[in-house]
């Protein structure tokens, strides 16, 4: 554990420890910890897990076991706009799954995986509980009801120009 | 006058806080401040026509209000005692506008006690919540009960678990309380994972001092001086509600050292899911909380004589909590006079899918679903026909018709192989083909189960893989002989709930649609047109008018044809994705 290949910057590698200390490198706050630092980083990549290891005193591949258990956590990074199409069940017998399709075919990349410009992620999540707008997608924080497979193309040029 | 604007997360998903802005100042503006309270408030239920603005005393509800309608709102009911007609609910049978939501199908046989706040006071203040009778239960049991007679008050009240179990709360309480340990904890269970389900953070959102409550009361029963609740990460607003109003009660004394100079302490404290489904089930919950991977262990021993860091450690969910107060308040003897005999009380239903009201409802245990999908859900949408229901989430199963009559209730929906599960209620019409219901559920198990025992992580593969099969029209008699007894097998073997319960969506639309699974098998026919690779779309050459709307929408150009004449589709290239169904406007493309 002693010789991390260092690919974080050492502010970085500082911050994380800021973060473990700040629960008392207590090896129960695992989870806690790992909500801080994707906050932090956005994604959870090995280099972080690493540090988080270490600082708790756990080993990496606990840290990794308990990663990849939560769908919250990822280890690829996301787009700058991620897209996330409800696939709970209200959402699903109003058409999500079309929905989705239109999201792929349109971006061309599968689900869980990101542009190539960096630009658009696009993941399922279960239920965001806001049914009564059945089928819901959302962009970041933004949410968009009733997204019918050609309301698609409309939510995509919103954020045409926005870089 | 008080203006109530809704909060909630599918309310705010409509502009609803843009909304609330508006009003503030155009009451502001108007000068009405004296006159005019804007609050913003939890959930009112009704989500299918957010955002909801209630206005009393005169109880007016206006429907589907933008931010723009602000100002004539203000213009016309604050200053000229107007009611805005055009923002009232018109019933859809009968076409009147309602204005009172006291008349409303959707409000009428529901009694809302869970759900009491909800949508009346605003959450983020204790002084509301102070004011609707709050915390008035915990200072009568601190001061005025036992614990042995709290406990027993709880016991008599009947109340059984509402996060899907059913197991009775007053038992649970008494269990815990009688281990003996220098430390115990009480968890209140916010992880709710259910898809279609919102019912437990439309309560933390809505009224989350009233789970606070129920806590400290719950700490005082059983002897527990820690509350630790566990909430999913995806529900910020209802985490955000909930730290206010922790802080809230902490400032006034109602949670820390020697709460109501009673002697007693309690403080909460907020932990975090990472979206794990699992996690719903206690132990896992439990595991989750302690840094690890949610997955569950067997049982015994349970959580009341080891959980958290292996102290005694009562589990409720939010609902269950959210009942406690009332019940002090009330009395054990009121409570048990609503619902059935072994129900008792209410239940909280998020009423979803292919019905025209959409939203959270609460009703008296004993209720029929066709009182619930037809009255207060006011029917089927688009007046299609009714095909199932699905309750108690991927661990339910699908109802029909012939069970519409069953009196709603924890034994009866297991009788007919569903179960009550958190409140799920998913309604399907004529084009939901049930086989592919069943295969969404299995996907959705095959996701989330936790990968500990090989019943579930395997059994529930290999179903999925059978549905598959069926969807597509590969499959056999003997494939459905096969995914019955898998089905029984995975049921009979799992650890724990999740895979005991996984196979219901499949055995009981195997029970109740049998001729659905024969027709895909048989015919290679899907009855409801939904399975994309038994379905083939043709243009019906007597309705088309050469129109050429199909040909122009086509993504992959392969309806071929001039204006005026007859179109028709190159079946090799179409890859079903209904855009010529949904754009045609004279029925000329059909689903064969």
């Amino acid at each position: 554990m002693t010789s991390i290949k260092l690919k974080l910057k050492e502010s970085d590698v500082q911050q994380l420890k800021k973060v473990a200390k700040s629960f008392n490198n207590e090896p129960g706050e695992l989870i806690n910890v790992l909500h801080k630092a994707q906050e932090i980083f956005g994604y959870l990549p090995a280099e972080v897990q690493e540090v988080v290891a270490q600082e708790l005193n756990v080993s990496v591949a606990k840290v990794y076991g308990v990663v990849t258990f939560y769908s919250f956590f990822t280890m690829l990074p996301r787009g700058r706009y991620p897209i996330s199409i409800c696939t709970g069940t209200a959402c699903y017998v109003r058409g999500a799954e079309k929905v989705l399709d239109e999201f792929k075919r349109l971006l061309k990349v599968p689900v869980g995986e990101t542009t190539p410009d960096g630009k658009f992620s696009i993941t399922c999540l279960r239920c965001v509980g806001a049914c009564g707008l059945a089928p819901v997608v959302m962009v970041g924080d933004k949410t968009y009801g009733r997204v019918t497979t050609d309301g698609v193309k409309d939510i995509l040029k919103e954020y045409e120009d926005v870089e | 006058m008080h203006m109530l604007v809704c909060g909630g997360t599918g309310c705010r998903a409509s502009a609803s806080d843009m909304l609330y802005e508006n009003l503030s100042k155009e009451v502001q503006e108007q000068g009405l401040q004296e006159d005019v309270q804007v609050v913003t408030t939890g959930c009112f239920g009704f989500c299918e026509k957010g955002p909801i603005v209630k206005v009393i005393p005169d109880n007016t509800f206006y429907v589907s209000v933008e931010p723009g309608d602000a100002r004539e709102i203000v213009a016309e009911h604050a200053v000229k005692g107007r009611r805005v007609e055009r923002l009232l609910y018109v019933d859809p049978v009968n076409k009147e506008q309602i204005a009172d939501s006291k008349g409303m199908g959707f409000y009428k046989k529901q009694i809302r006690i869970a759900l009491r706040n909800c949508g009346l006071i605003d959450p983020e203040n204790i002084d509301e919540y102070l004011a609707a009778d709050g915390y008035e239960a915990m200072g009568k049991v601190l001061s005025e009960l036992s614990p042995e007679e709290a406990t027993q008050e709880m016991i008599d009240s009947g109340l059984r678990g509402r996060g899907g179990g059913g197991f009775p709360t007053g038992i649970k309480w008494q269990i815990a309380s009688k281990v003996p340990a220098d430390q115990k904890y009480v968890v209140c269970n916010a992880d709710e994972g259910d898809p279609g389900a919102f019912m437990d953070r439309s309560i933390l959102e809505g009224d989350p001092h009233s789970v606070l409550e129920a806590m400290v009361i719950n700490g005082y029963c059983i002897g527990a001086t820690k509350g630790l609740i566990y909430i999913r990460a995806e529900y910020p607003l209802a985490i955000n509600r909930l730290k206010i109003a922790i802080k809230q009660a902490r400032e006034y004394g109602l949670l820390g050292k020697d709460i109501l100079g009673s002697g007693f302490d309690f403080d909460v404290e907020i932990r975090y899911g990472a979206g794990a489904f699992v996690c719903g089930e206690e132990t896992a919950l439990i595991h989750s909380m302690e840094g690890e991977r949610g997955e569950p262990t067997f049982k015994p021993p349970f959580p009341a004589q080891s959980g958290y860091l292996g102290k005694p450690t009562n589990v409720n969910n939010v609902e269950t909590f959210a009942n406690v107060p009332v019940i002090y308040n009330k009395g054990a003897k009121w409570f048990a006079s609503i619902g059935t005999e072994k129900s008792k009380g209410t239940k909280v239903f998020a009423l979803a899918g292919k019905i025209n009201n959409v939203g959270l409802i609460e009703v008296p245990m004993g209720i029929t679903l066709r009182e619930v999908i037809f009255e207060i859900g006011g029917g089927i949408k688009d007046g299609k026909k009714f095909r199932a229901v699905q309750t108690g989430g991927p661990s339910g199963g699908c109802l029909t018709e012939k069970h519409l009559d069953t009196p709603i209730d924890f034994d009866n929906l297991l009788a007919v192989g569903s179960m009550m599960g958190s409140g799920g209620m998913i309604v399907m019409d004529e084009d939901d083909c049930m086989v592919s219901v069943a295969k969404f559920y299995l996907d959705f198990t095959v996701e989330e189960s936790c990968g500990k025992c090989s019943p579930c992580r395997v059994g529930n593969k290999r179903l999925y893989e059978l549905l598959d099969k069926i969807t597509k029209g590969q499959a056999n008699k003997e494939d459905l002989d096969n995914l019955r007894n898998l089905s029984m097998v995975i049921r009979d073997t799992s650890l724990c709930g999740l895979g005991q319960t996984s196979p219901n969506p499949v055995l009981s639309t195997m029970d109740n649609f049998m001729e659905e699974y024969l027709s895909h098998v048989e015919d290679q026919r899907c009855p409801a047109g939904s399975c994309k690779e038994l379905i083939r779309y043709e243009i019906i050459p007597e309705n088309c008018v050469g129109c050429t709307a199909c040909a122009r929408n086509c993504p992959v150009n392969c309806i071929s044809g001039e204006r005026k004449q007859l179109h028709t589709i190159d079946q090799s290239l179409c890859i079903k994705c209904n855009a010529c169904l949904e754009k045609c406007k004279f029925n000329a493309v059909a689903i064969i």
